[in-house]
């Protein structure tokens, strides 16, 4: 007889990439990040606003109306990534029929609508003294409007359909194809001939001044943590939620509930 | 520091309201969804049984 080999020992175990699949694992888990997003979206945020408003120079062709890109840049960024990560999240939801990957694509969607308005709003301000308008239908800002219209939809839809699983599986296909918009926004400056203007950073180079390109970078940064304390937060709360029924989150909610 | 003073920082050269208006609404965005999700915290506690 050839003995089985042992996989008893933990150390010997490949890594469970389920682990966290688990609510109850990954609640506990995100429990845990959600401080920590929010101290780095906190420290970042105030360094990023310092660096941009009182120490950057001003630009020697828009004066200080460029500043808005500190905040306006992040988040359009935000705003398509995540939407891929709503839309991947909502296929692994489809494919593997799991609840927590839908749970996920679902916290992200207000997120994701609040930082394109910003990106409009910010947009349309930035417009007004630099072109002279606050909106104009080229193909970036008409894109990034759609966008809005996706994240709008997805939520409405979600809303509509009183079965969740129904609902979920529904909103996740409107997100998946709206995917292909995401492209379109991003190389749009490069396709047509828009107003707005082209990227000012690539890989390979950039436009800008060192402290304006810092500060911009630290404001990213700051937006990502806040995406990611403010999705985690809803995902961790939906899990309480839906699961109400288990031993674990009713304890959990008995610790929520005492004052400590 | 590039400003000589409180009111030339506020002033932003002119470009005050599209500055201030930017950063402003971003703000009272974040503010108002971070209001929103501790309110929804209070109402999943309604989930424990207190039985």
């Amino acid at each position: 007889m050839v003995t089985q080999p042992s996989f008893e020992k933990s150390s010997d175990k490949p890594f469970n990439w389920f682990l966290f699949a688990a609510p109850s694992r990954f609640y506990f888990l995100v429990k845990k990040l959600i401080p920590v997003c929010w101290t780095l979206a906190i420290i970042l945020g105030i360094t990023g606003l310092v660096l941009g408003l009182l120490f950057a120079p001003t630009d020697a062709v828009q004066g200080d109306s460029y500043r808005i890109i500190f905040i306006h840049v992040p988040s359009a960024w935000m705003s398509m990534v995540l939407y891929v990560a709503m839309a991947f999240w909502g296929a692994i939801g489809l494919i593997f029929n799991a609840r927590l990957a839908y749970r996920l694509s679902n916290s992200i969607a207000i997120t994701g609508a609040i930082m394109t308005f910003i990106a409009l709003w910010t947009g349309a301000l930035w417009g007004k003294p630099t072109w002279g308008t606050w909106w104009v239908w080229d193909a970036r800002l008409t894109s990034e409007l759609i966008l809005l219209f996706l994240y709008i939809g997805y939520l409405s839809l979600y809303n509509a359909i009183d079965d969740q699983r129904k609902a979920l599986k529904a909103s996740s296909l409107l997100a998946i194809i709206g995917v292909v918009n995401v492209p379109i926004i991003y190389f749009s400056v490069k396709w047509w001939n828009t107003l707005h203007q082209g990227a000012s950073i690539t890989l390979t180079k950039t436009s800008m001044d060192s402290k304006m390109l810092l500060a911009m970078l630290i404001m990213t940064f700051a937006f990502w943590a806040y995406a990611f304390a403010v999705v985690l937060t809803r995902v961790n709360l939906k899990t309480l939620e839906e699961e109400s029924h288990t031993d674990w989150v009713q304890n959990e909610l008995k610790q929520l509930g005492t004052p400590s | 520091m590039i400003w000589g003073s409180f009111a030339d920082f506020i002033n932003m050269n002119g470009y005050g309201p599209y500055v201030w208006g930017s950063f402003g609404v971003t703000f009272a965005l974040f503010v108002m969804e971070f209001i929103i999700l501790r309110r929804e915290k209070t109402n999943v506690m309604l989930f424990e049984d207190k039985s």
